[in-house]
Parts: structure tokens; C-alpha cells; sequence
């Protein structure tokens, strides 16, 4: 059942990719990261520690940095979060560490904590790539996982910590979910999620590939693991309902996104349009514009200030040369074979209110993609048969545990919280893999 | 306009700056360089039968990614012929005749090898004689430098023998390897000396390559101790050289050494009595060009005091570094913590909390003082809480404490002040200038010392905290 090929090995190596998304955000060398390391102040009750869902313990991995210790300061990382090295690359750390640390109120330049995390974690491949922690001893019990994202990871490997044998099942080909196919590649290339995974898995967690997990697997696993933990994250993009929508060249922004992540696609057509304003949408125009189209529209139905996109990310975007049209929706896709053009509709300006905006003039746009990214949808209707409770397509959970309404089930990551980032995933699938050992232990006593 | 004009034991000076015996200040090709630049006076190096040396010769303690925060070497005295640095002296003072040279001297500790040494060195034209009492490695063995410097009867009676044959000014290098830089200092004044320079370097071992288990400078695989040198070493200086300047039976012209490097370490040394300032590490590390902020600033410095030469405060801190004995235990402050400028690092608190008096509470959001919460219960706290990224879409209230924005009132530590024994640890540790101020606090007591308890028969008695 578990690969013997490392997942690393496994990723697909695309050169006009890996020419095209080089990192965004380039790497530190060692001197620029012992001089980085040395600014950080060392707070007490750290903010930076706060804001990270993970609590990674930031003064300290910092302070090892300094200090020469990048095995024990990669050991701080993954004790905390053991996705520290995607998360170091895919975190929005402007609102998250980073926007947390008191330098902005010294000198206005937060430590570059991102960048020392992932010196620390590039370290520890460059070094072997050998994981700092042993699972626990045997405990007998077993969890079955249903998604292999970071929330499952996350649990995964806090289950084996505790001795919990842990079996990961997901619908595709290689592990990670949207840590892998999802995050933009000049953030977290397709094998850099891989390669922490090959690292995690090396406490010993079993993957069960191209499984999609309905009600009937699901109540076969339940009968033979001890808990289930649920990380199947959120179901397709929505759908925008108008005429056109099925014709060659409409494509969700998260299948465009994994395509040219794993090399299916390689190029872009002329025009592109994307609609929607999250990071998704961001990500897909971003990528379409390295991909070669000549002109990228992102066309959102709000204004500016109502884009639910970090503020970092529509920045990016517009230097990527993507082009915005604002308060503008489309009311049809036009084309004999294919899309050659959107029919679209200005609307009036209105704040975020509940009332529609007001439609003003059509025009139209020649286009050769068209890319949806309007939100997802929740994939929860394999678990309707009533015993665990959902809230708006979300799965209830204890936020402490992670446990659901139905005691055996355990969930986190985007089934849970409508979904956020990868890091708060892996906060999710920690907590419920403390919370799923600390239930089996109870159990246990109370046999 | 203020002047940096000095004189130094009847030497004229255009500037109190000069270089210290050392690798800048060895040939005249340097000297000549380092005037330039605006040094004011170079100090030889020392002159005396060439040496052998080895390599390496430094090494430093770096902190916190800053070089070279103490530089230690093993480095002998000039390894040139004595004719070679001699006839150099002799240019430098033709090309250079305001600028002041002079000749730092070791030779074997005999009468004639003296004699000969000084007359050759004043021949060629030195302004003054540097005689190094100092030198802690290599030349001590030898009974040469500190080798002499740490015994008292051997400084005074080398002193006297320079004197005999000296026409210009003596000035004694002392060691500060010794119990008591006093002893030597009244050595040197009673063989004759007409000023002394303080301090010669530190005998340490900078440390150990833990790869190679080699101690540093590495020579071969082995080291001997050196001299240590540099900003680590300046506080060390200014209490010998506040011991000697304070001293009743010295009462000696002192040219200041230790760590200087800029305008504030000079005017420091001068404040405890220096006539001139001699500088190594910093060019070492920098180059001559330092001299020149250092002479603007002091000059700056000056202007804004309120002081037109250096006369005008040389000294002025001597008498206010007193015995502890004499201090006034009634004096009170306290720290207080200015919010606005507080940008919430808590490092005064955890300072407080380990390192001092617990009288820092991050207490502040709670609806009462809380001073039983333990720094462990706090990061406790904080561990348990669930943090989720803001999605400004999903998170309708939107505000998270990040980014560029006030401190959180949480974040902001408070003094207890009744506990608070004013011991500046907080302000000190605190990264933001004037973030934490210590001020007097008014309990109405007369000053008091601990002498004066004592003379009052009041000796043991704990100190209480006096309420208003």
C-alpha cells in the first residue's frame, strides 16, 4: 500500500514550468539569513507565534538560525507544523507572522520570518532530509483519513507521534491536495510538496491513491479503523449558470491551476478572462499570464475595496499585468466551437450590500479562456445520512479537538472552515490528531 | 568655535587623537597616511631588537553578527631593524613637524640597553617615549613588557633608568594584568615618569574552533594567550584609568587606551581625567578614516555643551565615580514604561521576571492587577489559543493584530512601582530609546549612605520600602 518511490520522484518535471514560475520570493543564502536571524529581537510570548496557527515557536527557530543550529531550528518548525517548509513558501505571512512582529513599530521592517523558515527547512533536505521525530510506541489503534491535503497530513503525522496508525485515502494520483496542486508554482512548486511529504511520511503513514471515498467506503473504513478524520476540503468551483458555460475553453480556475502545475498545460491562449477576485482567481490570471497570454482580464462584479484577495495578491497581480474590470459580470459566453468572446454587463457601483447591483451597459470582450473562480462548493454529501451535523455544507467540529458531532468522526481543513490557508489546515489536522489520541485514550480507560 | 588643541606632558597636540602602538602605526609610510586622514599624534610601534612572529596572529569575538567586538592578537613588537624604524621616525617628523610622534620602546631590562635605546629614538627626533610595560604575550616571557609592568619595583626602576638619559617627555604603558593598576601607576611616577597610558591589552583566549577543537589564533594547531582589545575592553579602561586619575600619589598626565573608537569614547575617557586618546581596534576594523567623525563630533559635542577646549571638562567625572560606601541608599527611582512608544516585544518583562525583581505584569487587558500570573502561564495561554488566518470575507470584524498598528494595550508591560528597586534592567533591555524611563521617586528621606548608617550604628538593618 505505501509507495516505496519516493513522491518526490514521482513529481512531473515540466521545464517550460519550472522556467516560467521561478520563485517568487527567492531564497536566502546563509549570510543574508544569520544577519536576518540576528535583527529578530527574541520576544517573550512572541506575537509572530501568536498569529501563526500553528504557534510555530518563531523566536526560536530564529534564534538557532543565528546561533548555527538549523537542525534544531528545522526541528522547531516541524514540531509545530509538520508542513513547515510548504507553509514557509505558501503562507499569506503579511497577515499572518509577519504582520504580527513588533518591527513594524521599530523600524518598519518586519523580520523576513518566511524566508528564515524556509532557510531552516531547505537546510534540512539539503542535509538528508531526515525527519527529527520517531513515531510513537504501538498503540493497536488505527485512524482512517479521508483526503490527503495538509489536514490530513497534519493529523497523519500527529497520529503517529501517538503511536496511532494512520491510513490516508485520496481521489488522486500523488498526496497533498491543494498543497500540490493548488498553490501557485512560483509560491510552492508541485514538488516541494511532494518532497514534505516523502519527510512526514517517513514516520511511517500509509497511502492509498485514486480512492474516492463515498458513503459505502466510508462505512467499511469506520468498521475497520478506530476514528475517521475527515479532510476531503471543498467540492468544485461554482458554476456561473449562463449560456456557454460548457463550450471547449471554460475551465474552473483549480483544475487550470493543477493542469499547468503538473505540466498538462504549458501554454496559454491569447486572451484570457478570469472571473472572480479571491486569491484563486489571482493565482489563475497570474499563471495565465506567465503561461503567454497577451492580455489577462480578471472581471469581478464588486470594486476594489470588496475583492476577498489579499491586498498582497491583487498587488502582484496588477505588476504581473493582469488587467481588472471592476463592477462588471458576465451574462453570457459567445462562440460557435469554442469561446471567442464574453457578453458582459457594467453594473452599478454599490457597496457590499445584500441588494444585486444594478445593471448598466453590455459590451463584449473577444476571449479565448475563460476561467472560473467564484468559490467552491462544499463536498459533504457522502456524509447526508444524518450522523454527523453540518453547517452550511461545513462540518461542525470542537475547535479545540477537532471532533464532530458523531464522537468517532474527527474533521479540519476547508471541510471545516469554508477554506482558508494551508497553515490552517495543519493547525486543524494537529489539534484533531491531539484530539483523536486523547479520545482513544479515554476510551481506552473507560474499557 | 570650540578647539581640539591640546598639550600632553608639554607635548603641543593639534588633536587629542592618536594612534596606539600598534599594527597601524607600524612604518612611516602608515603614520604619514593616518596623519593625513587627521590623526594627530601615532604612537610606534614598539621599537626594540626584531622579533619573529608567527601567523596567524588575530583573533576576534563577533557578537550577534557584529565583527570584531573584541580583537585579540599575538603579535610581537616591530619585527623591523630599530635603524629602519628610526630613520622612518626621523621623516615623518621632517614632513610632519605639528604632528606628534613617539617612540614606544621595549628593550632587555638592563641599564645601557636603555640608555642606548632612548638616545637613538630622541636622536631621530621623537616627540616623546612610550615605555611598553605592557606587552602581555610572547615579550613577557622574555622578562621584557608586562613582564615588567606587573612588578612595581621593576617599572620604577626601568622608569629611572629612561630618565636619566630622556630628554623628552616618558609616559609609562601599564599593564591591566595586574591586582591593582595603582601599584604600577606609583611605580612609574616614582621611577621619574612624566605621564603613563593605560590600558595595554587583556591576557584572554578568544576561543575555541569547535570543529577542529583548536584554539584561536590558530597557529599550527596550537595558541598562547594574547591581548585582548577592542569595544568589549573600553569599560574595563575607563575604571583603570578612573582609578589612576583618582589616585592622590599618581597625579600623572594619562593618555587613555581601550576600546575607543569614537567621539563618545573619547570624550568619556577625557571626562575621567585623559589628556589624549589612543585608538587601535577601530582603525584596525575601519581604517584612519574614523578620526574624522571623531573629531567632528567631539568638536559638535563640545559646541552644544557649552565647552571651548578640552581643558574645559577633562576630569569633570572623576570625583562622581566614588566608593560604594558613599552612595546615597535613600535615592529612589523607578521605572516607567512610556506606552506610546512600547511596540510590545515584553522583553522587559521576562527580564524583570528572570532576571530581576518580578516586578513587571502584563496585566494591563485584565480587569484587575494580576501579579501571580508566571511568564509560563502566560506563553501557556497563548498556545491555547486558536489562531486562524484573517480572511477579510470571512471574517466580518476583519481587525487582527498584525501589520503596522498600535500595540495591543495586552502586549504593553506594567512597573509595579511599590516593587520596582529601580535596578534599570527593564530600560536596559528594552530595544526602543526612551521606551523606559527610570525616574526619581519622592520618599522624603534625607540622603543617607551606608557610611553614615554604619557611623550611626545602624549597620544591619534591612531596607524597607518606604510608602507615602
Amino acid at each position: 500500500m505505501s509507495e516505496t518511490t519516493p513522491f518526490f520522484a514521482q513529481a512531473p518535471r515540466t521545464p517550460e514550468i519550472t522556467e516560467r514560475f521561478p520563485d517568487l520570493h527567492p531564497p536566502l543564502n546563509r549570510t543574508a539569513a544569520i544577519a536576518e536571524a540576528n535583527r529578530c529581537l527574541y520576544c517573550f510570548d512572541a506575537p509572530c507565534t501568536g498569529a501563526c496557527p500553528t504557534h510555530i515557536d518563531v523566536p526560536r527557530f530564529i534564534k538557532k538560525i543565528a546561533s548555527g543550529n538549523l537542525e534544531g531550528s528545522a526541528k522547531t518548525i516541524l514540531d509545530a507544523n509538520i508542513l513547515g517548509a510548504s507553509c514557509s513558501r505558501a503562507c499569506p505571512v503579511d497577515v499572518l507572522c509577519e504582520g504580527a512582529c513588533v518591527m513594524h513599530r521599530y523600524n518598519k521592517q518586519p523580520i523576513e520570518i518566511a524566508k528564515l523558515q524556509r532557510f531552516a527547512m531547505d537546510a534540512l533536505h539539503e542535509n538528508g532530509g531526515s525527519l527529527p521525530f520517531s513515531p510513537g510506541e504501538d498503540t493497536g489503534k488505527s485512524v482512517a483519513l479521508v483526503g490527503g491535503g495538509p489536514a490530513s497530513l497534519a493529523c497523519a503525522a500527529e497520529l503517529r507521534r501517538h503511536g496511532i496508525k494512520a491510513e490516508i485515502f485520496d481521489a488522486r494520483p500523488l498526496p497533498g491536495g491543494l498543497n500540490t496542486y493548488g498553490v501557485a508554482e512560483y509560491k510552492l512548486p508541485l514538488a516541494e510538496s511532494l518532497r514534505e511529504i516523502d519527510l512526514l511520511a517517513q514516520l511511517g503513514v500509509a497511502f492509498n491513491f485514486s480512492v474516492t471515498v463515498d458513503d459505502k467506503i466510508l462505512s467499511d473504513l469506520e468498521a475497520s479503523h478506530d476514528a475517521i478524520f475527515l479532510g476531503v476540503g471543498l467540492g468544485g468551483i461554482h458554476q456561473l449558470g449562463i449560456t456557454g458555460e460548457s463550450l471547449p475553453g471554460v475551465q474552473n480556475a483549480l483544475d487550470y491551476i493543477a493542469d499547468y502545475k503538473s505540466g498538462k498545460v504549458t501554454a496559454a491562449p491569447r486572451r484570457v478572462a478570469v472571473i472572480g477576485a479571491g486569491n484563486t482567481a489571482i493565482d489563475a490570471a497570474n499563471a495565465a499570464v506567465r503561461l503567454g497570454a497577451a492580455d489577462v482580464h480578471l472581471i469581478y462584479r464588486r470594486g476594489r475595496e470588496q475583492i476577498s484577495a489579499f491586498a498582497f495578491e491583487y498587488e502582484h497581480a496588477k505588476q504581473e499585468g493582469v488587467k481588472f474590470l471592476w463592477h462588471t459580470t458576465p451574462i453570457g459566453i459567445l462562440g460557435a466551437d469554442a469561446v471567442e468572446a464574453l457578453d458582459l454587463v457594467t453594473l452599478e457601483a454599490s457597496s457590499n450590500g445584500p441588494s444585486p447591483p444594478q445593471a448598466r451597459e453590455n459590451f463584449q470582450l473577444s476571449i479565448d479562456l475563460v476561467i472560473l473562480a467564484i468559490g467552491q462548493s462544499t463536498h459533504t454529501d457522502f456524509l447526508k445520512n444524518g450522523q454527523i451535523k453540518l453547517e452550511g455544507g461545513h462540518v461542525l467540529i470542537d475547535r479545540v479537538t477537532g471532533q464532530t458531532t458523531n464522537p468517532k468522526y474527527f474533521a479540519g481543513g476547508d471541510c471545516t472552515n469554508g477554506g482558508r490557508e494551508v497553515v490552517d489546515a495543519v493547525a486543524d489536522g494537529k489539534r484533531a490528531g491531539i484530539g483523536i489520541a486523547a479520545w482513544l485514550e479515554g476510551q481506552r480507560a473507560n474499557t | 568655535m570650540p578647539t581640539l588643541k591640546t598639550t600632553f606632558a608639554g607635548i603641543p597636540c593639534i588633536n587629542p587623537f592618536w594612534l596606539a602602538s600598534a599594527p597601524p602605526t607600524n612604518c612611516g609610510e602608515q603614520i604619514m597616511r593616518a596623519f593625513d586622514a587627521g590623526w594627530g599624534g601615532a604612537v610606534w610601534k614598539t621599537i626594540g631588537e626584531p622579533i619573529m612572529n608567527v601567523s596567524s596572529r588575530y583573533s576576534s569575538i563577533d557578537w550577534n553578527n557584529q565583527r570584531m567586538m573584541g580583537l585579540n592578537n599575538i603579535e610581537l613588537i616591530s619585527d623591523r631593524p630599530i635603524e629602519v624604524n628610526l630613520r622612518e621616525i626621523s621623516e615623518v617628523k621632517r614632513r610632519y613637524p605639528k604632528h606628534v610622534v613617539i617612540a614606544s620602546l621595549m628593550v632587555e631590562s638592563n641599564r645601557h640597553a636603555w640608555h642606548d635605546i632612548v638616545q637613538r629614538a630622541e636622536d631621530a627626533g621623537a616627540d616623546g617615549l612610550e615605555l611598553n610595560f605592557g606587552c602581555p604575550h610572547g615579550m613577557s616571557e622574555r622578562g621584557m613588557g608586562s613582564a615588567v609592568g606587573q612588578v612595581p619595583e621593576y617599572c620604577s626602576q626601568i622608569t629611572g633608568w629612561v630618565k636619566e638619559k630622556a630628554r623628552t617627555p616618558v609616559v609609562v604603558k601599564l599593564t591591566p594584568n595586574i591586582t591593582d593598576i595603582r601599584m604600577a601607576a606609583r611605580a612609574a611616577k616614582q621611577g621619574g615618569s612624566d605621564a603613563l597610558s593605560a590600558i595595554n591589552t587583556i591576557n584572554s583566549i578568544t576561543g575555541i574552533d569547535l570543529n577542529t577543537l583548536e584554539p584561536r589564533p590558530n597557529v599550527d594547531g596550537k595558541s598562547s594567550h594574547g591581548g585582548y582589545c577592542g569595544p568589549a575592553v573600553k569599560p574595563i579602561a575607563l575604571n583603570m584609568v578612573q582609578q589612576i586619575m583618582s589616585d592622590e600619589q599618581v597625579q600623572l598626565p594619562l593618555s587613555a587606551i581601550g576600546g575607543i573608537g569614537s567621539w563618545q569614547d573619547a570624550a568619556e575617557f577625557i571626562l575621567l581625567g585623559a589628556g589624549t586618546v589612543q585608538v587601535c581596534t577601530a582603525v584596525m576594523h575601519y581604517g584612519y578614516r574614523i578620526v574624522e567623525d571623531m573629531s567632528d563630533g567631539l568638536l559638535a559635542w563640545m559646541r552644544n555643551k557649552g565647552f571651548e577646549t578640552l581643558d574645559d571638562f577633562r576630569g569633570l567625572t572623576v570625583s562622581k565615580v566614588t566608593e560604594w560606601k558613599h552612595l546615597n541608599l535613600n535615592y529612589k527611582i523607578v521605572a516607567r514604561i512610556h506606552e506610546e512608544l512600547c511596540i510590545g516585544c515584553e522583553l522587559c518583562y521576562t527580564a524583570c521576571w528572570d532576571g530581576a525583581h518580578q516586578c513587571i505584569h502584563l496585566d494591563r487587558a485584565l480587569s484587575a492587577p494580576n501579579t501571580s500570573r508566571t511568564p509560563a502561564m502566560i506563553t501557556e495561554e497563548s498556545l491555547s489559543r486558536i489562531s486562524v488566518t484573517p480572511i477579510a470575507k470571512l471574517d466580518t470584524n476583519g481587525t487582527s493584530e498584525t501589520g503596522p498598528q498600535h500595540t495591543p494595550l495586552s502586549r504593553i508591560p506594567r512597573v509595579d512601582e511599590e516593587e520596582c528597586v529601580g535596578c534599570n534592567l527593564c530600560s536596559l533591555v528594552c530595544p526602543v530609546s526612551d521606551c523606559i524611563t527610570m525616574e526619581q521617586v519622592d520618599n522624603g528621606l534625607p540622603p543617607e549612605t551606608w557610611e553614615e548608617r554604619v557611623s550611626a550604628g545602624m549597620t544591619a538593618t534591612p531596607l524597607v520600602h518606604t510608602k507615602l
